[in-house]
């Protein structure tokens, strides 16, 4: 058995992926991992001892939902990252379509969406991340991927020729 | 009619794409795709969808770990925080004497000095919950000295309820201003997946009130008035969530005589 401390050190790589797909900016993720990690090793004594993932995915989430409520009271909100440049065909141009199709998502179904597809959990602990029945993750996962199917195919043709 | 002859579902669609199918409906809903070309289309473009965003974000948890995210360096950095806030304990206590100006009253509150008091309560939950680093200035190792510095600046005898059995453990408080220039005491709490509620406490004229719910924005407050005492219980989770955790806070404050037992 792994300790705690052992857990969250294995879990960072992972963490970065899973920020850095929620917010398309590098720095931005690697803030939200830091602050999720400061917040695991403070809050270790309130740990119950499940699923230590799942734990620091909760964390992280809930922390993006904070930054994104914040956010919202700006005018503006640009989700994709300024670093950025227009888009281009290319092999880079699927991955951006990728990033824009996830950007069009409402944030529950993004990161229901991420955390089955990209992070490989079950639809089990994507509902105790979620704090919602699973029924509701199906549904989440079932909406984002037919939203990023109609912005793919309709507004973004180039994809559907890349292999 | 066995299992396999029931229709597939889209659940089941999704399911199967997910790898969370159970085993004895593989066969079925692979049968129905190969006779269902939409369905089959669709699952095909979920998989693309699928593989597109690994391959998207596959290489970020194949990098080398930046030095700001090692764990070793993280300890290091919390020391000089907990120096901060025994400073500002200490500060606090140097500055006591000016609690008792502060705590004065002024006019009694007109109905909507007293909307306004829950909305500032609203407000300060809006603001401090989504902070990361500096949620509190006192934290709650220091629980002590927070109870007796922040009664001491409102004025009475205050102490932060335990919510534990609500899995929610004191993060520590601060000082701030009600709408009227007094001194409230505003505690924070948080539970195992990072969910923070406040307690909001403040001096009002306004008579004892049961509970009530107001919300705004996306946060909610539970609040009551006990003893010219209004206490404003807020967060952004479910109602039901919220008013489980203000009736025991409401418990545990009620009995404003007997305050013995020991907040955390």
């Amino acid at each position: 058995m792994i300790g705690f401390q052992e857990g969250v050190q294995l879990a960072i790589p992972a963490l970065r992926r899973y920020a850095r797909a929620l917010t398309h900016d590098a720095d931005l993720a690697d803030d939200l991992v830091q602050d999720t990690l400061v917040r695991a090793l403070r809050s270790q004594h309130l740990f119950n001892g499940g699923e230590l993932r799942s734990w620091l995915y909760t964390i992280l989430t809930n922390l993006n939902r904070n930054r994104l409520r914040s956010l919202a009271r700006r005018p503006t909100i640009t989700a994709i990252g300024d670093n950025d440049a227009p888009d281009a065909s290319g092999p880079e141009a699927g991955g951006r379509d990728i990033e824009r199709a996830l950007a069009t998502l409402v944030e529950d179904q993004r990161t229901a969406l991420l955390l089955v597809v990209l992070e490989g959990l079950s639809y089990r602990e994507v509902a105790e991340v979620q704090g919602v029945p699973i029924g509701t993750v199906m549904s989440r996962v079932a909406r984002a991927r037919l939203q990023m199917r109609a912005y793919l195919e309709n507004d973004r043709p180039m994809l559907r020729r890349v292999k | 009619m066995k299992d396999s002859d029931l229709p597939v579902t889209d659940d089941e669609l999704h399911a199967y794409v997910d790898g969370e199918l159970p085993a004895d409906r593989r066969a079925a809903v692979e049968a129905w795709l190969g006779t269902h070309p939409d369905d089959a289309g669709r699952v095909a473009a979920w998989r693309l969808q699928a593989d597109a965003i690994r391959a998207r974000y596959a290489d970020v948890a194949q990098q080398p770990i930046p030095s700001k995210l090692q764990l070793d360096r993280m300890s290091y950095a919390s020391r000089p925080w907990k120096l901060a806030a025994a400073a500002a304990v200490v500060a606090a206590f140097l500055f006591g004497g000016f609690a008792g100006w502060m705590a004065r009253d002024t006019a009694g509150d007109a109905p909507n000095a007293f909307e306004r008091l829950i909305a500032q309560a609203l407000n300060a939950h809006k603001v401090y919950a989504v902070e990361v680093r500096h949620p509190v200035e006192v934290a709650a190792a220091d629980a002590e000295h927070l109870q007796q510095w922040l009664s001491k600046r409102v004025g009475y005898q205050l102490r932060a309820p335990n919510l534990e059995a609500q899995g929610l453990h004191l993060v520590g408080g601060r000082l701030l201003p009600t709408p009227t220039g007094a001194a409230a005491a505003f505690f924070m709490y948080e539970n195992a997946s990072g969910e923070r509620f406040t307690l909001y406490c403040a001096h009002t004229k306004t008579p004892n009130t049961a509970m009530h719910y107001n919300a705004a924005d996306k946060a909610g407050a539970i609040y009551w008035v006990d003893s010219n005492i209004a206490y404003v219980v807020s967060s952004a989770s479910e109602r039901k969530q919220l008013w489980q955790v203000a009736r025991a806070a409401y418990e545990q404050i009620e009995p404003r005589t007997s305050q013995h037992e020991r907040g955390s």
